[in-house]
C-alpha cells in the first residue's frame, strides 16, 4: 500500500515539475522581452516623446503625431468594427440554429480571424488606397476595423452562448419577443464578456504594423486630417528601428515600450473587468 | 389503455382541458395521448420519475417548446375553451395569461425592480406610480417585500437562491396571469426556502390556477389538490391528491408512491 502511495506522490511531483518548467520556459522569454524593453525604452521615454513630432535624423523630437495617429485610427477602427462584430455575433448565437448561413459565416469568420494582417493591409490598399490614389488615415482605420470584426464576432458569440438557456426561456415565458429578450436579457447578461472581447481587439490592433504600412503609411508631421497619410506608432517603430540613426532607434524603443504597456494595461483591465462581473453572477 | 383505468375525477370548473395530446422531440414521442383537466384556482401536481414527460407536459401549456424547431405537439389544449395549440393563438398573449417559474432561479441581469417591471411593460403602459404599486404588490404576493423593499435598485442576481426564486414568482405574477406553471420550483433550494415557497403556493391558489411539476412526492402531497402520476409519456393515474396517495387505483402508482420504484 505504502508503495502505491509513494509511487503516486513521485508521479505527481514529476508532473508538477514538468509543468512548472514548461511555464518557466514560456515566462522566461516574456520576461526577457519586457526587461529589454524597459532597459532600452525607459531611458528614451522623456517628456519630449509626448510633446514633440517625429524628428528628422540628428535632431530632437518625440512621437506625439504617431501617438495621436495610432489613437485616432484605433478609435475609428474600433468604432466601425465593434457594432458590426456585436450584431453579427448576436446573429450567430441567437438566430444561427437553423439554415446554412450561420455555419458558413462562422467558418469564414474563423478564417478571417487567423488571416495574416498583411493580407488585410493589401486588401484595403487594393480596394481603397488605389482608388483614391493616396494613403490615408481612413484606410488605416478601415484595415484595423477588419481585424476588429472577427475578434468581436467570436467573443460575442461565445459569451452569448454562455448565457444559460433558462434565462432566454424565462424571458420568452413572460411573453417577451425575441428582440427584447436579446436586448434586455441575453446581451446584458453577456455584457462583461463582450466588453472584454472589444478590449482585447483594441489591444490586438494597437500593435498591428502590416495593415497600416499599406494604408496609412506614415507622416513626419502633425496631421489631424484622416484623409491624409497618418503617423502611427507601429510604422514609426518599424521605420526608426531599421534606421542607422541612434536617436531614431531610441525613439523606436520608447514607442515599443508605450505600445507594449498599453496593451498590457488593456489586457489586465479586461481581465479585472471580466472577473468582477463573473463573480457577481 | 388510460381511458377506463385512470378514472378521471369530475372537475367542476376546469381551467385547462387537455385532449389527446401527443408530443414529439423530433421522432421521439414523449407524450402519448394525454387527457386531463386542470381545475381552476387549485393546485395540480405532476409527479413521476425522470424522463416521464411531466415537464414536457407542463411546457406545452405555454408552448415553450416553440423555441425549439424540432419539437411539436398535436391534439388540443383548451384554455377556457380556446385551443391554445392553434396556430392562430398569439404566443405573447398566451404567455401573458400563463406564467412560468423554472427549476433554477432565473433572475434577469437587472435590478429587482426592473426584473418585475420587465414583464409588466410588455403588456401595459403604467405611470411611475402605478408601476411602483405593481412592483410592491407582486413582491408582497411573493412574500419578498420585507426583504427586498430597501434594495429594489440592487441587482436581482445578488439575492439568495430562495429569494431569487420568489423574485421569479413575483415577476411571473406581476403580469397578472391566470395560470402559474411551476417546473420543479424548489429542487434547487434548501428546506427552509422550500417551505417558504410551499406556503406561498398555498396562498397563491386563491388567485391563480397552479400547475406544479415536482420530483418530491411529499411536496405533491403537501401542496396539491390533484395529482397526476406519469410514466414514460403515459398518464398512469390522475385524481385528487388524497386518493392518489392513500388509495391509488393502479399498481404502478402505488409502487412509485411507496418507493418500491423510481
Amino acid at each position: 500500500m505504502l508503495n502505491l502511495y509513494t509511487r503516486r506522490r513521485i508521479v505527481n511531483a514529476l508532473g508538477l515539475l514538468i509543468s512548472v518548467l514548461a511555464m518557466a520556459f514560456g515566462l522566461f522569454w516574456l520576461c526577457w522581452i519586457l526587461w529589454t524593453l524597459l532597459e532600452h525604452g525607459l531611458p528614451a521615454l522623456t517628456p519630449l516623446v509626448f510633446t514633440q513630432m517625429t524628428p528628422p535624423p540628428g535632431s530632437d523630437g518625440g512621437l506625439l503625431n504617431a501617438i495621436a495617429g495610432s489613437l485616432a485610427m484605433s478609435l475609428v477602427g474600433t468604432l466601425i468594427g465593434t457594432p458590426i462584430g456585436i450584431l453579427a455575433g448576436t446573429y450567430l448565437a441567437e438566430f444561427g440554429q437553423r439554415g446554412w448561413l450561420a455555419p458558413v459565416t462562422r467558418f469564414i469568420n474563423d478564417v478571417l480571424l487567423s488571416a495574416p494582417s498583411i493580407v488585410i493591409g493589401l486588401f484595403v490598399y487594393e480596394i481603397y488606397v488605389v482608388h483614391v490614389k493616396h494613403f490615408s488615415g481612413w484606410a488605416g482605420a478601415l484595415a484595423l476595423s477588419i481585424i476588429v470584426i472577427p475578434i468581436v464576432i467570436r467573443t460575442t458569440e461565445n459569451m452569448l452562448r454562455l448565457v444559460p438557456t433558462t434565462l432566454r426561456e424565462a424571458a420568452a415565458a413572460l411573453g417577451a419577443p425575441q428582440w427584447k429578450t436579446i436586448n434586455y436579457v441575453t446581451l446584458r447578461a453577456a455584457r462583461a464578456g463582450i466588453i472584454t472581447g472589444v478590449m482585447l481587439a483594441i489591444a490586438r490592433i494597437s500593435g498591428e504594423t502590416a495593415p497600416l504600412l499599406f494604408t496609412a503609411l506614415n507622416n513626419q508631421f502633425w496631421s489631424s486630417n484622416m484623409d491624409q497619410p497618418m503617423a502611427n506608432l507601429p510604422v514609426v517603430i518599424f521605420q526608426f528601428a531599421m534606421s542607422p540613426y541612434e536617436d531614431w532607434q531610441k525613439l523606436a524603443w520608447a514607442g515599443a515600450l508605450l505600445i507594449t504597456f498599453s496593451v498590457l494595461t488593456l489586457n489586465i483591465l479586461a481581465r479585472v473587468l471580466f472577473r468582477q462581473k463573473s463573480a457577481s453572477h | 389503455m388510460n381511458a377506463e383505468n385512470t378514472a378521471h375525477p369530475k372537475i367542476a370548473a376546469p381551467k385547462i382541458i387537455v385532449k389527446d395530446l401527443n408530443f414529439y422531440y423530433g421522432n421521439y414521442r414523449a407524450l402519448k395521448d394525454i387527457n386531463l383537466s386542470i381545475a381552476e384556482k387549485m393546485v395540480t401536481a405532476f409527479i413521476g420519475p425522470s424522463g416521464c414527460g411531466k415537464s414536457t407536459l407542463l411546457r406545452t401549456f405555454n408552448r415553450m417548446y416553440q423555441l425549439y424547431p424540432k419539437q411539436k405537439a398535436t391534439g388540443e389544449i383548451l384554455l377556457d375553451g380556446t385551443n391554445i395549440l392553434d396556430k392562430k393563438q398569439d404566443l405573447n398573449m398566451l404567455r401573458a395569461k400563463i406564467g412560468m417559474v423554472f427549476q433554477k432561479p432565473t433572475p434577469f441581469p437587472m435590478s429587482i425592480y426592473d426584473n418585475i417591471a420587465f414583464g409588466v411593460k410588455l403588456y401595459e403602459r403604467l405611470s411611475k406610480n402605478e408601476m411602483d404599486e405593481r412592483v410592491e404588490w407582486a413582491l408582497r404576493k411573493a412574500a419578498l417585500w420585507t426583504e427586498a423593499k430597501d434594495k429594489l435598485k440592487q441587482s436581482g442576481t445578488g439575492l439568495s437562491g430562495g429569494q431569487q426564486q420568489r423574485l421569479c414568482i413575483a415577476r411571473a405574477i406581476a403580469v397578472k396571469p391566470q395560470v402559474l406553471l411551476l417546473d420543479e420550483p424548489t429542487s434547487a433550494l434548501d428546506p427552509i426556502s422550500t417551505a417558504h415557497i410551499e406556503k406561498l403556493i398555498d396562498e397563491l391558489k386563491e388567485d391563480f390556477t397552479i400547475v406544479i411539476v415536482t420530483h418530491n412526492m411529499q411536496q405533491a402531497a403537501r401542496v396539491s389538490d390533484y395529482t397526476a402520476y406519469m410514466y414514460l409519456g403515459d398518464l398512469i393515474e390522475f385524481g385528487d391528491t388524497s386518493t392518489v396517495f392513500t388509495n391509488p387505483k393502479r399498481k404502478e402508482t402505488e409502487d412509485y408512491i411507496t418507493g418500491r420504484f423510481g
